[in-house]
């Protein structure tokens, strides 16, 4: 695997359905870019209101948690120093059944507010969750629907079983090791979603090579072609 | 939230009869649930805001406990209930959380909208 160097962008345009899926995937990225005072914008579609981890003795409800994710989704922004975060305002779980057109509608508007020349998603057809496919169709149904030289480029991140066998190994690599600190604080602002990996992480099975070690020393992106692989559908 | 006491949750349960309410049930494994198990089937259903009146209610089990309401042409039930407490709104929230911390069940009964 052979990583380059972060491209100079002119505004990075990030869009997850959930308060954490930046923490994951992408938060070493969007720290090297607002470390270059390149503004990104992080557009978050819900609050994560479905989230499971409640515990056990229980330290949240279904009715608590959206506010409790709220407040750890602002932490992260900070601590990766996203100067402009956005909650769109949809809930978890009902993306797929929102009208397909409102989804793309809501990127659309937001790539002609803020002409970015990067814009960060989930693969279509390999991120897993249904609120992930849904938000990953909205991207690229805007963005394919802009005159070709005026498209953004559209980095996506894939992790669904059989992405290699599908679609192969992501082309874009990043070292992220110099903003370690920032990728661990922004995964510890979601600590009511990621106390279980934080913990496997103490206790020291993140060996080098393993997929844990990897998550927080490198980043992974499949750039998005509108060729033949495009797989996403016209809105019927 | 609270482990369940079953005469208490009755008692409330007893509160809200024959009067219109809010209901919330949910029941998930997690949308990752056949991403890390090829095998597992993948299973869920989730209603919001029904509006509705149940005739009666009642707990029944040693724990996890069930909870059945009794409407004029039907029924509301959930399994698997271990926990019980109120949100801001003096909503009713019985959940089941499994061994792991995760909400597997929720049955929530109110006199407003759920948000």
């Amino acid at each position: 695997m052979k990583t380059m160097e972060v491209e100079q962008e002119r505004h990075v345009l990030v869009i997850f359905p959930h308060p954490d899926d930046e923490a994951f995937g992408v938060s070493g990225t969007i720290a090297i870019h607002t470390g270059r005072e390149t503004p990104v914008t992080y557009a978050c579609l819900t609050l994560g209101e479905m989230g499971r981890n409640l515990g056990n003795p229980p330290f949240a409800t279904r009715e608590s948690l959206p506010d409790i994710r709220k407040a750890e989704l602002k932490k992260a922004a900070e601590a990766i120093g996203i100067q402009d975060l956005r909650m769109m305002g949809l809930r978890d779980k009902t993306l797929e059944f929102e009208d397909d057109q409102k989804m793309m509608d809501l990127v659309t508007d937001l790539i002609h507010e803020l002409d970015p020349s990067l814009i960060i998603t989930f693969y279509p057809g390999y991120s897993v969750h249904p609120d992930h496919e849904a938000t990953a169709r909205a991207v690229v149904r805007a963005v394919r629907a802009i005159e070709e030289n005026k498209r953004p480029k559209l980095h996506c991140v894939a992790f669904a079983n059989n992405t290699l066998e599908e679609i192969g190994p992501a082309d874009i690599h990043y070292d992220i090791r110099h903003v370690y600190d920032q990728k661990m604080d922004a995964m510890k602002a979601h600590i009511s979603q990621t106390i279980w990996m934080l913990k496997d992480l103490e206790s020291g099975v993140a060996q080098e090579g393993s997929e844990l070690h990897d998550r927080f020393n490198y980043e992974h992106f499949w750039t998005y072609t509108f060729d033949e692989n495009d797989k996403v559908s016209e809105i019927k | 939230m609270e482990p369940i006491l079953p005469d208490k949750v009755q008692e409330l349960i007893d509160r809200f009869a024959g009067e219109e309410i809010y209901l919330h049930l949910e029941t998930t494994n997690g949308a990752y649930a056949s991403h890390f198990n090829e095998k597992f089937f993948s299973a869920g259903a989730y209603i919001r805001n029904a509006k509705l009146i149940y005739e009666h209610g009642k707990i029944v089990g040693d724990g996890p406990y069930r909870v059945g309401l009794k409407l004029e042409i039907g029924w509301v039930y959930a399994e698997g209930l271990t926990h019980y407490g109120f949100d801001e709104d003096g909503h009713l929230l019985m959940a089941g959380h499994d061994f792991d911390g995760k909400l597997a069940v929720a049955l929530q009964i109110g006199k407003t909208p759920f948000k």
